[in-house]
């Protein structure tokens, strides 16, 4: 089977987000009043051939553990649909 | 004599300044390709600066895959000494070398400058040339140079002297935890750094500030190397 995987990494809460801090002052220059906090992460798509979709989400968490994601500063989550 | 491989990975570009500076202090030095899968007999491992795999995905997150770095591995498990600069110092956290991940300034500019530095520890292959306090001024060239890390492994590198470079108070180019600059690992062997002594090796450089991490692995001084 073919799966789809869609992996969100995000920077560890309480960890400084710099980037999340200049969007958010770029959106309130353009006037956004109604924004608060802004925190900036990375979407990565993945095709995957497995055997479930249990598998499949497995092998993506391996994937984040040892490459994806930095577990030192980032936190992912992983989202499987059938492709 | 000594021998010091320089790992060149596609992206290096700090590669030639520091085999010249290892030259120049007259240890004798090569380069290793990131496909080699040996060290060509080298007693000292520099991963130098630049921008591997083009800084794709996180800074050293691919580098720290390629083929060279098991013989890096290797050779830091045995005791060798290995240092990391700039781009290299990113690498070896990538790859668990060292504790904790170099993340993106706290600013968001890319620091291009000199920066007063002191020197913590001289227990190591790297600063055994130096004294304890001395305030050194070297290049930065980084944009991902915030050392972070949980608060305990912070409070664990102080316990354990591990801090070998931070930056002077108000001097800080990037916002990292307790003005770190520079760490080493729990034997001390591997020593990672933001700053590029090999940038300030000779008078005509401008300053000579990081002539003592090249001299230092020549083992003249106090300090063993590994």
């Amino acid at each position: 089977m073919s799966y789809r995987v869609h992996v969100r990494v995000m920077p560890r809460a309480g960890l400084l987000d710099p980037q999340g801090q200049a969007v958010s002052g770029a959106l309130a220059a353009l006037s956004f009043r109604e924004v608060g906090t802004v925190r900036v992460g990375r979407a990565i798509e993945l095709t995957v051939q497995a055997d479930s979709k249990d598998e499949a989400e497995a092998r993506a968490r391996q994937m984040c553990d040892r490459l994806l994601a930095n577990p030192v500063t980032e936190d992912y989550q992983v989202e499987v649909e059938e492709a | 004599m000594r021998t010091v491989a320089i790992i060149r990975f596609p992206g290096s570009n700090c590669d030639e300044d520091s085999l010249r500076a290892a030259e120049f202090v007259g240890v004798r030095a090569h380069y290793v390709w990131h496909r080699d899968t040996t060290l060509g007999g080298a007693d000292i491992v520099i991963l130098p600066g630049g921008f591997s795999y083009g800084d794709y995905l996180r800074s050293g997150a691919i580098a720290r895959f390629s083929p060279v770095m098991e013989a890096v591995q290797a050779h830091a498990q045995a005791g060798g000494a290995v240092l990391g600069i700039c781009n290299g110092f990113q690498i070896l956290c990538e790859a668990h070398l060292l504790p904790g991940a170099l993340v993106r300034n706290d600013r968001l500019r890319f620091a291009s400058r000199p920066v007063r530095t002191r020197v913590e520890r001289t227990t190591t292959n790297f600063t055994n040339a130096y004294q304890a306090g001395d305030v050194l001024t070297l290049p930065v060239a980084h944009g991902d140079g915030r050392f972070a890390a949980d608060p305990a492994t912070i409070a664990a590198l102080e316990a354990e002297g591990r801090i070998v470079l931070r930056y002077v108070e108000g001097t800080n180019p990037n916002g990292s935890e307790h003005d770190i600059a520079g760490i080493c690992n729990a034997a001390g062997n591997v020593v990672g750094i933001m700053p590029h002594p090999e940038r300030v090796m000779e008078p005509v450089l401008g300053q000579v500030d990081g002539l003592g991490f090249f001299t230092s692995m020549m083992g003249r001084t106090a300090g063993s190397l590994a």
